[in-house]
Order: structure tokens, then C-alpha cells, then sequence
């Protein structure tokens, strides 16, 4: 706005009147005749028309630029119901309060499941709750995938013009709604040789999922010019519809300048069992690994390499080992990593992975050896090994440190399909309960099945019937009510009784299990309702 | 009235909340987990047993019905009004048909609440009738001792303005916080809070960052005009004499003429200082084409009573308040239950806003803003990082948004809601810029509150 005075009378200019008054009128001469009135007085009085006439005499200001307007969102619009309750879940925001939990739930966790639901129906976001889903995805980065792909294009042009939500641009989950057609081949060159990183990478992303050929000889026309970290994130984009017809690339990779680059090249070659290197590999692992007869029984003797040479440096092998680690152990650990396992029942006597893994080591090599066959399933995405691997989940060492650690078990769950792996979690809980149940319920499918969910229910109820306090589990506690399915809700509904404290029980526990399941059910009941709003018939 | 009329959507009953925190926990119980034995009677009464931590549940009950705004009643300890047990039940209500069933009857406990709260209000009612006919003649000198006080007040005001100005504005910068506060305090022994409010906030602007000088002059100028307003109010004419008197904070009561109107709520908004909340609901009248202002308060932590939804259309009666130019009224008798608004106000340009706020100067000088409707216009970044504007969508003028409305979040869900296209935008428009408070989308459909 402009200032400007409609000017009818002459009047002392503002600024002669504003330095007088800063100065004070002891020390300064009146700009106005002060018609008979006291110096101060009379400059007050004539400040307060010319403050009236200028508020009066505003005009609107001009502006020129504009932005571009944001590009129109045609996905369909959230029920209301659903509407609201996005509403609820992005005002509860979290660092509030703290401490114990009550039974009232957790919004703040439910809404990374009530965006993966919004965005399955392909829901368009309220433009007004563009701006909180934006902060919360700045917030939380597992958050940022679905909340940016619920927010859409509109959330991408909001960010240009705000800083703190400058993260969104460099997302590349983001940005895949600007990407050119990948049949475009022009734009799409352009992109490529003008983008910037995220805009490349989720370029080459889209690219590899539809015609991966097209993808690798766009990432091979620049290769040598791209700095060290960015060919790693390139390369990583591989990982996707990877094929034998990637070997020269990745091969040629092998001889790269970054160690990282090299090491990723050598991972991704050792995934595809008929590569040179995964033939070079398993040549060299075999020789460590043979049958001992000399005994009454079969057994595994192993012979770790004496040297890590050019060649197996050159195919990825690390040659320094970490601190406190011997160099022979560490060598073979990366040698049988990358071995493709069908090696292994030829080498061994026509035994298959189960029979394989029950063989005893000698000399102590059997913590060693199945681990690296653990990271060689769970590289290779191989369920018959990942299987004999684990073992049974009742099995007394399942529960302990046996020789497969619960971090190697979860990441071999991993390569089980979904079924298999509740069910083998399930049995695992049934068998040695919850304390150490929640690495491997982490890497179960939502929801969770049937009999994991009552594994996991009546495990908690044994742990309330043995007096343990509920914040023991709240880890637990907290997976469950995101987890299981909201169709349990009615097997729920008899626990949250307190029960009657008897003299073995720990003191005050029941009120605070109670509580506990209180908000188990209740958050049970919310998921099934946000289910129900999302649904396009309504709720 | 029906239940069609009272029911809230969710956006409607967080706007009843006394702060965030209450809207946060409302927000967790407004799901059927811990309730039982929720229902809801004809009238717009929802009432609901709440398991709490202890043994037994908490009995809540909430009376949409009364005009003067929903009651709540709730046997939980908390001091928040209404608690979040309150917030809770209407949510639930608002959200799920299913867990609150209309119910023809209420629950004793809750019966009996409303038999005694309707009773009392009968009771005030027959008060307030047989207190109009109290001693006019001491009511009288009562208001004479005020006015000597408030003359005393503005005389030791002017005074102490002309000081300031003999000294000059840069020893205000020196003297700081303190001597504005104390002035205020005398004023408001002088029973004049109108400008004790003002006093304050002049101590205010020296720390306001560049261009304070300026600042304090016109504010300094303008108090002054007041107190001369004041001063000589018997030669002003009537409506300018009732706007200074208003503008001191002395009782203006509502004696204007009733309006009966389809008055739709535009918005909603509080503002709290420590002791008091003040809320303010800009109604528009749809026949008449008014725009009046309610004021109503709470205490701190309480929500103020009247609570009216935004986009919903009242069929009442308003009377003004007295004053030149003046927007305030009050709520006077509701003919039918409110119901949503068919339409949006009809809007005008940044400049003709701009044009209103100058003529309405000239009957009070000491407005801040005006309330107008925009219709087609753009929120569009400034140059200066931080600054926007409403720039009207088929010519280059633009009202600067004002600094506090930059700083709220609100403006980005404008910004989201425009996505650079065409709104109509409600808000307040002064010398300082335009404060948005509602928009609606071209689109059509809902307003969306931005207070």
C-alpha cells in the first residue's frame, strides 16, 4: 500500500512533523502554526489528522509476478468422514505429554497406515491439509514417501515457495508425478543431462521398472562423468529388474575408482548365480568349504584362504577387516556370502540346506560359516535355505544365542513369503514367548494373520497372568495396535477387566493391564473405522 | 429442534476447545472405546459414561440447545472448559452415527442436571427483569463518578503525552516497557480501559522492529484525539459521542434496533490475554447485507460460552450497539435452528475494500479495520522473503496480508487452498493490510476457517 494523502489543504509534510517529534519540541521548531495551543499539543493534533488522512487515502499496491498455478490434482476427492479424520490425526501432533500412555490411542502412529490405505484408493489430499501433511512428512522421514504421494503435485509447487519444506523437492518419491513419459525419448535425455540428482534419480528409477535395458545405457552414456556418490546411488537403481544382460555393465563396474562403487557392483553380480563372478566366487569358496570323513560321522572342515589376492579384491572382497576381526575369517565370510548356494549341495555330498546345516563344523567354524549362508539367503532371496536357516521356531536355540543370531533370523524371515513368516513368528512366541519377539514381529506383513495375532495376544495374557508389569511389553503393545487385525477387537473385549489382585501378583499391575488393553481395543476399533471412512460407499 | 440442526461436524467441536492441548486429548476420546451408555435426546442433548483411569467412568452431558450457547457437565476433575471428555463426546457424535443412538430419554444423572440448569436460567430471566426497575437515580450518580474518573484519567493521559512529545520520541525508546505500563495502571484506576489498552501497546512499539518512530507517532496522535474526543464530548454529535465513549471502554449497552436477519457466521476466532479469552464471531446478514460483530469472553482456560459454527446460517435477531460506524452487536432471540449457509458473501476488489475502510474512518477515526469479503483474489509472494499479498486476479492491485497473519500457519493452508487460482477471502482490512479469516474455493463447497 501506498501512503499517498488525497492532499486538499497544504499540510506540513509527515517527516517534517515526525523528526520534530523525535527530537521533542524543546529542541526542534514546530512545523505547524500552533494556533494558540502548546507546542506539543499542537504537533499531536496535526499528527493525528495526517495519520486519519493517510489511513484513509490507502490504494492497494501493484505486483507483477505471479506465481504459476499449481498443476489440477484429477484423483478423486476423500469421503467426508475420512476427510475429518485426517484431520484428527495430523492435529495430534507428537511431543506432548510424555510419559505413561493411557488408554487412549496414539494417533500420531496410525497415520502412516491411514495414508498407505488413502493412497491404495488414490485419494487426492484437501488442499488445506497440504501444509501440515508437508511438516509432517519434514518430521518424520518414514512418513515421507506416502505423505508426499498422498499430497501430490500441489504439495510440490506449495513447497517451492516455503523453505522449511524444501526437503520435498529433493525427495524423489515426490517428484515422479513431473517426470516425462519414459517413451518421450527427447525429455527424457534432457532431464537426464540437465536435472538435478533427485530428479535423475527418480528418472532412472521410473525408467529401470519399465524398460530396464533403456535405463542401464542411459546410466552407461555419462557413467565416467558422474562423481563417486552419485554412480552409488545410480547403481543402487539397478537393484531393480537386475538381469544377466546387466553383467557387462556391472562387471566393468567392478574396476571402478570408489571402493563403494565396487563393492556394490561385486553385491549386485554375486546376486545373479549365472555371473562370471558368482561362478569365480563359488569356485573360490568351495575350496574352503569340503566333507570330513576321517570321522565316524559327516562333518564340514574348513580351510579359510591364506590371502586375499588382486582377483578377489577386484570381485569386491574387502581385504582389511574391521577391528578384532582375523583377517583368514573375514575372507571367508565374503568368499561364502557370495557364492551362489546351489553350490553347496554339489560340494557337499548331494545333501540338501537342511541336512547341510545340521552337519557339525570343526574347529569352531560353524558360528562363521552359517552366518555368511545366512547373509548369502538373504542376498539371494532364497526360501529353501533361508528355511533350514532358521530352523524350527520351537526349537530350544531358536530362543537363545544359538549359532543364527535374531537380527539374521529376522533378515531371513525376510525372504520367506508373508504366510510362512507369521506363522514361523507365531511359533516362535507360542514357544518361547515375548521378550524377544519384537525384532521378528517387525518384519511381519500388516496385518498381521490370524494365528500371529492370537500367538501375540494370548502371549501378552500369560504375561499379565505371571505378573510382569505391561510396560515391559510397551514395545510390543505398541506394534500390536498398529499390527493386528482390527477383527481381533473381539477377542479383546474380555481382557480389559481388571482382575482380582491375588497375593502372587504384582501389586497395582492389573489396573495398568487393563488400561493397556483398554487401548489396544480402542485403537482396534479406530483402525477399523478409518478403514470403513476410506471405502468409497462411505462409512 | 432437531438434531439434523445442532449436530456439529469435527471442525466445529474442536473450535470449542479452551486450548491445543484440550483439542488433542478430545481428539484421542472421540472414539467408542471408552464410552458407554452414550446417547442423545431430541433437544441436542449428548450425553455418555467415559472410563477414565479410576474405577468409575466419568458421567458427561452437553447442551447444545441453549441459544446462548452449548453447557457441559462433567463429574472429571479437570479445569479445563469444556474438558476434553466433553470434546471427546461430541466427536463421537459428530463421527459415528452408530455410538451415540438418539435416545428419547436421558439418563437420571443427566436429567438432572438439565432440570436444574433450565431452572436457573428461568430464574436469571425473572431477575433480570425485576433488576431493570432498580434506583435510577443511583445508577445515575454512579455513572456521573465514572465520567469525573475517566476525565481525570484522560487529563493525566494528555499530560503525559505532551511530555513525550517536549522530550521527543527517541527518550521513549530509553524509558522502555515501565513507563507505558504504569500509565496504563492509572488509567485503569481511572475505570477507563479503553485507554489503558492503548497506553500499553504504545510501550510496545518501540521494540517493533524499524519504522517504530512513525509507529508511535500516529498511535501517540491518535490516543491523543481520544482523550480530546473525551474532553469535549458534549459538543460532539451523538453517534461520534458513542463511539469515543466505546472506544474508552465505558458500557455501551445494546439499545439499538433489533435486526431480524438470516445471519450466516463468516468466522470465529479467540484471542487470549492471562486473564481473559476473547471471542469474536463475525456474522453476515443474508437479506440485509450487514456485517456485525459478537463479542463474547471467558475466563482464562474457560472457552466463552457463545459458540457459533462456521458456515451455518442463524435466523435471529441482532441489536447494535451504539456508535458511528459502529459493527458490534449483540445476539437477541434465535427463530430456528441454525442451518448450513446456501451461500457464500458477495465480494468486492481490494481497492473498494480499501475505500470502505477510509469512509468508515470518518465516523471513527480510531478503527483498526473493516470486515470485507474478497472475491477473486490470489495469495502471491512478495519480493521480500516471508511477505505475501492478495493480489485482486484480473488486475495488478494487491492488499499486503498482515505481519500477523504471516507468521500463523493458516496462511499456508490459504496458499494450498488458492494453489494460484482465484478465492474468496473474508478478513479484516486495515492500515496494517488484510487479515484472512475465511475462504472459499471457486469450486465451491465449504468455507474453511484461517483464524
Amino acid at each position: 500500500m501506498h501512503g499517498t494523502p488525497a492532499a486538499t489543504t497544504p499540510a506540513p509534510p509527515w517527516e517534517d512533523l515526525l523528526t520534530t517529534a523525535l527530537l521533542g519540541t524543546d529542541r526542534r521548531p514546530l512545523p505547524v502554526d500552533p494556533a494558540g495551543r502548546e507546542a506539543p499539543v499542537a504537533l499531536l493534533d496535526a499528527a493525528a489528522v495526517a495519520a486519519v488522512r493517510r489511513r484513509a487515502g490507502l490504494r492497494p499496491g501493484r505486483v507483477a509476478a505471479r506465481p504459476e498455478p499449481a498443476p489440477a490434482d484429477t484423483r478423486p476427492a476423500l469421503p467426508p468422514a475420512a476427510a475429518h479424520r485426517l484431520t484428527l490425526l495430523l492435529a495430534d501432533r507428537p511431543g506432548g505429554g510424555g510419559g505413561r500412555r493411557g488408554s487412549t490411542p496414539d494417533l500420531t502412529e496410525l497415520l502412516p497406515q491411514w495414508l498407505a490405505a488413502a493412497n491404495a484408493h488414490g485419494y487426492a489430499a484437501p488442499p488445506q491439509t497440504l501444509p501440515a501433511l508437508l511438516d509432517a512428512a519434514r518430521a518424520r522421514t518414514d512418513l515421507r514417501p506416502a505423505a508426499l504421494e498422498f499430497a501430490g503435485a500441489r504439495a510440490l509447487w506449495l513447497a517451492r515457495l516455503n523453505p522449511d519444506w524444501r526437503f520435498a523437492q529433493r525427495s524423489a518419491s515426490g517428484g515422479t508425478s513431473a517426470l516425462p513419459g519414459t517413451e518421450d525419448g527427447e525429455a527424457v535425455r534432457k532431464l537426464w543431462q540437465e536435472g538435478l540428482f533427485a530428479e535423475r534419480v527418480a528418472l532412472l528409477t521410473a525408467l529401470r521398472a519399465r524398460t530396464p535395458e533403456a535405463a542401464r545405457e542411459l546410466l552407461a552414456g555419462t557413467w565416467s562423468q558422474e562423481r563417486a556418490e552419485d554412480r552409488l546411488m545410480f547403481l543402487d537403481s539397478l537393484r531393480a529388474g537386475l538381469s544377466a544382460d546387466d553383467e557387462p555393465f556391472l562387471e566393468q563396474a567392478l574396476g571402478d575408482r570408489s571402493r563403494n562403487v565396487r563393492a556394490t557392483a561385486a553385491e549386485l553380480l554375486s546376486t545373479l548365480p549365472g555371473s562370471a563372478l558368482a561362478a569365480r566366487m563359488a569356485k573360490r569358496a568351495a575350496t574352503c568349504v569340503a566333507l570330513d570323513h576321517t570321522g565316524s560321522a559327516a562333518a564340514i572342515v574348513v580351510e579359510a584362504p591364506a590371502a586375499c589376492d588382486a582377483d578377489m579384491e577386484r570381485d569386491g572382497v574387502t581385504a582389511r577387516p574391521p577391528t578384532g576381526r582375523g583377517e583368514r575369517s573375514w575372507w571367508l565370510g565374503q568368499l561364502v556370502e557370495a557364492a551362489p548356494l546351489p553350490t553347496w549341495p554339489d560340494r557337499l555330498g548331494g545333501r540338501t540346506p537342511e541336512q547341510i546345516v545340521a552337519l557339525p563344523v570343526t574347529d569352531g567354524w560353524q558360528a562363521e560359516l552359517h552366518a555368511a549362508w545366512c547373509r548369502a539367503a538373504v542376498r539371494q532371496r532364497d526360501a529353501r535355505w533361508a528355511r533350514a536357516l532358521l530352523g524350527s521356531p520351537s526349537a530350544p536355540e531358536a530362543g537363545g544365542p544359538g549359532a543364527v543370531s535374531l537380527a539374521d533370523r529376522a533378515k531371513l524371515l525376510a525372504a520367506l513369503d508373508a504366510d510362512e513368516r507369521a506363522a514361523w513368528v507365531a511359533g516362535f512366541i507360542s514357544g518361547h514367548g515375548l521378550s524377544e519377539a519384537f525384532q521378528l514381529l517387525g518384519v511381519c506383513a500388516l496385518p498381521w494373520t490370524a494365528p500371529l495375532g492370537r500367538a501375540v495376544v494370548d502371549a501378552l495374557e500369560n504375561a499379565r497372568e505371571a505378573g510382569s508389569y505391561p510396560w515391559s511389553f510397551s514395545g510390543v503393545m505398541g506394534l500390536a495396535e498398529r499390527c493386528l487385525d482390527p477383527v481381533e477387537t473381539a477377542r479383546l473385549d474380555s481382557l480389559p477387566a481388571v482382575p482380582d489382585e491375588r497375593e502372587d501378583t504384582t501389586p497395582g499391575a492389573g489396573g495398568y493391564w487393563a488400561e493397556a488393553f483398554q487401548r489396544l481395543a480402542t485403537t482396534l476399533r479406530l483402525r477399523a473405522a478409518m478403514v470403513r471412512e476410506l471405502s468409497p460407499d462411505g462409512p | 429442534m432437531t438434531q439434523q440442526g445442532v449436530r456439529r461436524t469435527a471442525e466445529q467441536v474442536l473450535a470449542l476447545a479452551p486450548d491445543a492441548s484440550s483439542r488433542k486429548a478430545g481428539s484421542k476420546l472421540g472414539v467408542a472405546g471408552p464410552w458407554s451408555g452414550a446417547g442423545s435426546g431430541e433437544e441436542g442433548v449428548v450425553w455418555g459414561l467415559c472410563k477414565g483411569s479410576g474405577s468409575k467412568p466419568y458421567q458427561t452431558v452437553v447442551d447444545l440447545s441453549d441459544p446462548a450457547g452449548p453447557a457441559y457437565k462433567c463429574s472429571c476433575p479437570s479445569r479445563k472448559f469444556p474438558c476434553k471428555h466433553a470434546l471427546g463426546l461430541l466427536l463421537l457424535w459428530a463421527g459415528d452415527e452408530g455410538a451415540v443412538p438418539a435416545s428419547a430419554t436421558a439418563p437420571d444423572w443427566a436429567e438432572q442436571w438439565l432440570a436444574g440448569r433450565r431452572g436457573r436460567a428461568e430464574a436469571k430471566k425473572t431477575q433480570a427483569a425485576a433488576s431493570s426497575t432498580a434506583d435510577p437515580e443511583a445508577a445515575r450518580r454512579r455513572a456521573e463518578r465514572r465520567d469525573q474518573r475517566v476525565t481525570a484519567g484522560a487529563t493525566e493521559l494528555e499530560r503525559r503525552l505532551a511530555d513525550l512529545l517536549r522530550d521527543g520520541l527517541a527518550s521513549a525508546e530509553r524509558a522502555g516497557y515501565g513507563l507505558w505500563e504504569e500509565t496504563a495502571a492509572r488509567m485503569v484506576d481511572a475505570q477507563a480501559p479503553g485507554l489503558a489498552a492503548r497506553a500499553r501497546e504504545l510501550g510496545a512499539i518501540p521494540a517493533s522492529g524499524a519504522g517504530w518512530p512513525a509507529r508511535l507517532l500516529e498511535e501517540c496522535a491518535l490516543l491523543h484525539l481520544l482523550d480530546q474526543g473525551w474532553l469535549h464530548h458534549d459538543r460532539l454529535p451523538d453517534a461520534l459521542a458513542a463511539t469515543v465513549r466505546t472506544r474508552l471502554g465505558l458500557p455501551t449497552p445494546a439499545d439499538g434496533p433489533s435486526l431480524r436477519d438470516r445471519w450466516q457466521v463468516l468466522a470465529q476466532y479467540d484471542s487470549a490475554d492471562a486473564k481473559l479469552t476473547t471471542r469474536r464471531i463475525w456474522l453476515h446478514g443474508t437479506d440485509s447485507g450487514r456485517t456485525r460483530l459478537l463479542l463474547s469472553y471467558g475466563a482464562a482456560g474457560r472457552a466463552p460460552e457463545l459458540s457459533l459454527p462456521l458456515g451455518m446460517t442463524l435466523d435471529a435477531d441482532l441489536s447494535d450497539h451504539p456508535g458511528a460506524g459502529q459493527v458490534r452487536a449483540t445476539l437477541g432471540e434465535r427463530h430456528a435452528p441454525a442451518a448450513p449457509a446456501a451461500s457464500r458473501p458477495p465480494g468486492i476488489t481490494t481497492t473498494e475494500a480499501l475505500t470502505s475502510y477510509g469512509e468508515a474512518l470518518a465516523e471513527d477515526p480510531w478503527l483498526e479495520s473493516v470486515p470485507v469479503t474478497l472475491s477473486a483474489v490470489v495469495p502471491v509472494p512478495d519480493g521480500d522473503p516471508g511477505s505475501w499479498h492478495l493480489a485482486d486476479a484480473d488486475s495488478d492491485t494487491a492488499l499486503p496480508l498482515t505481519p500477523t497473519f504471516l507468521t500463523r500457519p493458516s496462511l499456508w493452508r490459504l496458499v494450498a487452498l488458492s494453489g494460484g487460482a482465484p478465492l474468496t477471502v473474508f478478513g479484516e482490512c486495515g492500515h496494517r493490510g488484510f487479515t484472512p479469516l475465511t475462504t472459499w474455493t471457486e469450486g465451491g463447497g465449504e468455507p474453511v476457517s484461517l483464524c
